[in-house]
């Protein structure tokens, strides 16, 4: 079980100040949803404690500050989902799951009998069997993001960053895939950060809700106190009702102007 | 698991296997294949005696080749030399070819792309206007010499370039910077044509390629450079798997991707730059065989990379033979035989990949 801490993370591109400030820590076993309107940053913080940009401040995995400068130290203990994975369109199922175990792989040699077992007890989990000799340009939609995380659990790492995983995804897919991730996360007790777009959807998963707006965290909390329709309409811009159903589940929903202007 | 399960998973861990097969298979070509070069020429014994008379050199073997000493010296001074260089020279390019298009993740790059070919010619030009005459009583001869050292000047300068103009892991302006210096480069070589109309045909000619004043001192010339490329870019084939799902997944997958990049083209470059200097610029041999490679063994680099580095080694082998017969006794340049193959074979394979898709 394993920690993920941010100090004061900053995050520039050229003059742009994509995140400024940005505190938090997750305790083990923890999902955190990072929310907030395009732009917000919630892709930064994520690219930022996947090593993937520059940052200020600092990022920490149980209390130790990731080494700028190894890659392999922070995929052995952070595993990456981006938004839209580059899809190698020829290359087999078992082998893109395979990559996950680059971390642990020496530099110039091959993968161990212990790397294969791992990746095959993986595609065993996500029920990914059956496609492991199949071409990636082969599967669905549901399929590559089931097989994308199939390679992020290889990595074994302890912490899982995924930008947007449902955005793609129609319902059923959103319902499977996130429904996975939260087996995955008791299972095997991962600490997760996601940053979804799907209000209902981070609400009904998500342990915490940040809210972002311009590079800044501004409400953080439960779902029924960050999704609120005054916060929404401010950062958002959208004019929302929000519903509590008797079990918790917070919905939000979209009102429509019958006007045809959108207040706020 | 089940049945299906078994297989279909198991298919990563069969690879190391099969690798090994191909590449026996292919170290067995490459044998082939340099016999069948040694056996023709426009000159010397029956070809058919060329094989009885390598064996006869074998360790406690004794056959009866027939061959006179003058014979077996046009074999082995003038043929094997040959076939040997063209070997090495076709086994780099298609190596660094292959691993071009890995690091580069571009199916239509080839080892001449960051500047290597025309950093090349420069360099040879320059020798060339100087005056072969006057050069030929130095100790040391400047062609190669100049070839490698504008070879290397180029793609540093490329390189050099490209990291200063593009982002912290872009490959794109490292290519468009290699370009830029393609052209200048063969501006100024094709200035100093200009003012030395008399070498037009010489460094033409270098320009197509040659094997055919191959010796083993060229071949003692390029021999450590290419060792220490081909083992350099062999080790890094896993990672350029790696690769293949971009810079920024590999990066958060834990690799070094501008590390990997600057070893893996300096390998490259390295090789690139020893062949070209003896042999001159043999095109296309850097594109066309990892892609037939590609197509009988898959796109994965672990099996790209070796049998790349066989399946060139008998490619340029076997070009060279139609090269040193079809004009006989004139020489084809070997830079015409395998463009001639090569196009044509190149148009083929979009095809067939269209056809596929």
């Amino acid at each position: 079980m394993t920690t993920l801490g941010f100090c004061d993370l900053g995050v520039r591109y050229g003059d742009t100040e994509a995140v400024r400030g940005f505190n938090d820590l997750l305790h083990a076993g923890e999902w955190l949803c990072l929310i907030g309107p395009n732009g917000a940053g919630k892709s930064s913080v994520l690219r930022a404690a996947a090593g993937l940009v520059r940052y200020s401040g600092s990022v920490a995995v149980d209390q130790v500050e990731i080494p700028a400068a190894s890659p392999k130290w922070r995929s052995r203990r952070i595993a990456y989902v981006p938004q839209s994975p580059v899809m190698p369109v020829d290359m087999r199922v078992g082998e893109y799951v395979l990559l996950g175990r680059n971390p642990w792989v020496a530099h110039f040699s091959g993968e161990s009998a212990a790397d294969r077992a791992a990746v095959r007890s993986v595609i065993e989990a996500l029920e990914l069997g059956a496609l492991a000799g199949r071409r990636v340009g082969e599967l669905s939609g549901g399929e590559r993001q089931r097989m994308v995380i199939a390679r992020a659990l290889a990595q074994e790492a302890p912490v899982l960053l995924l930008d947007e995983p449902t955005s793609a995804l129609d319902v059923g897919h959103q319902q499977h895939a996130l429904e996975l991730v939260d087996r995955l996360r008791r299972e095997r007790g991962l600490t997760v950060v996601s940053a979804m777009h799907d209000l209902t959807l981070a609400g009904l998963y998500a342990e915490r809700l940040v809210l972002m707006h311009q590079g800044v965290r501004v409400a953080a909390g439960s779902a029924s106190e960050v999704l609120v329709p005054e916060v929404l309409a401010e950062f958002y811009g959208a004019s929302v009702r929000v519903h509590t159903d008797p079990d918790g589940t917070v919905v939000v929903v979209p009102v429509r102007s019958r006007s045809g202007t959108v207040p706020g | 698991m089940s049945a299906p399960t078994t297989t279909a998973a198991a298919s990563p861990l069969e690879r190391p296997q099969r690798v090994a097969v191909l590449v026996a298979v292919g170290v067995a070509a490459v044998a082939v294949a340099m016999v069948v070069g040694a056996m023709v020429g426009p000159a010397g014994p029956a070809g058919w005696r060329v094989p009885l008379a390598l064996l006869d050199r074998l360790p406690w073997v004794s056959v009866d080749s027939g061959l006179t000493a003058r014979q077996w010296d046009v074999v082995w001074m003038i043929r094997a030399p040959r076939v040997v260089l063209a070997a090495l020279v076709g086994a780099t390019l298609s190596l660094a070819g292959a691993s071009y298009q890995g690091v580069f993740r571009n199916p239509l790059v080839d080892p001449y792309l960051l500047g290597a070919a025309a950093g090349a010619g420069l360099g040879a030009t320059v020798v060339f206007a100087v005056g072969r005459s006057s050069t030929s009583a130095w100790p040391v001869d400047p062609l190669p010499l100049a070839a490698f050292v504008g070879a290397l000047v180029a793609v540093a300068a490329t390189y050099v370039v490209g990291a200063a103009f593009g982002g912290a892991r872009s490959g794109a302006s490292l290519v468009l910077a290699g370009v830029a210096v393609t052209s200048f480069a063969t501006a100024i070589q094709a200035f100093i044509l200009q003012r030395n109309s008399d070498v037009v045909r010489q460094v033409y000619s270098w320009i197509l390629g040659r094997l055919s004043t191959a010796t083993w001192g060229d071949v003692r010339l390029v021999l450590p450079y290419v060792a220490a490329s081909t083992v350099a870019m062999l080790l890094h084939r896993r990672l350029l798997d790696v690769l293949r799902v971009g810079e920024d997944e590999a990066a958060a997958l834990g690799a070094h991707v501008r590390r990997i990049r600057l070893v893996v083209v300096l390998a490259a470059t390295l090789g690139t730059a020893a062949v070209v200097a003896v042999s001159g610029l043999i095109a296309f041999v850097g594109i066309i065989v990892p892609h037939a490679v590609r197509l009988v063994v898959g796109p994965s680099y672990r099996r790209v990379l070796p049998v790349s580095l066989l399946a060139g080694a008998v490619f340029l082998v076997l070009a060279d033979v139609p090269s040193r017969v079809l004009a006989n006794p004139a020489e084809t340049p070997i830079g015409v035989v395998t463009a001639f193959l090569g196009a044509p074979f190149f148009l083929a394979l979009l095809r067939a990949r269209e056809v596929r898709q």
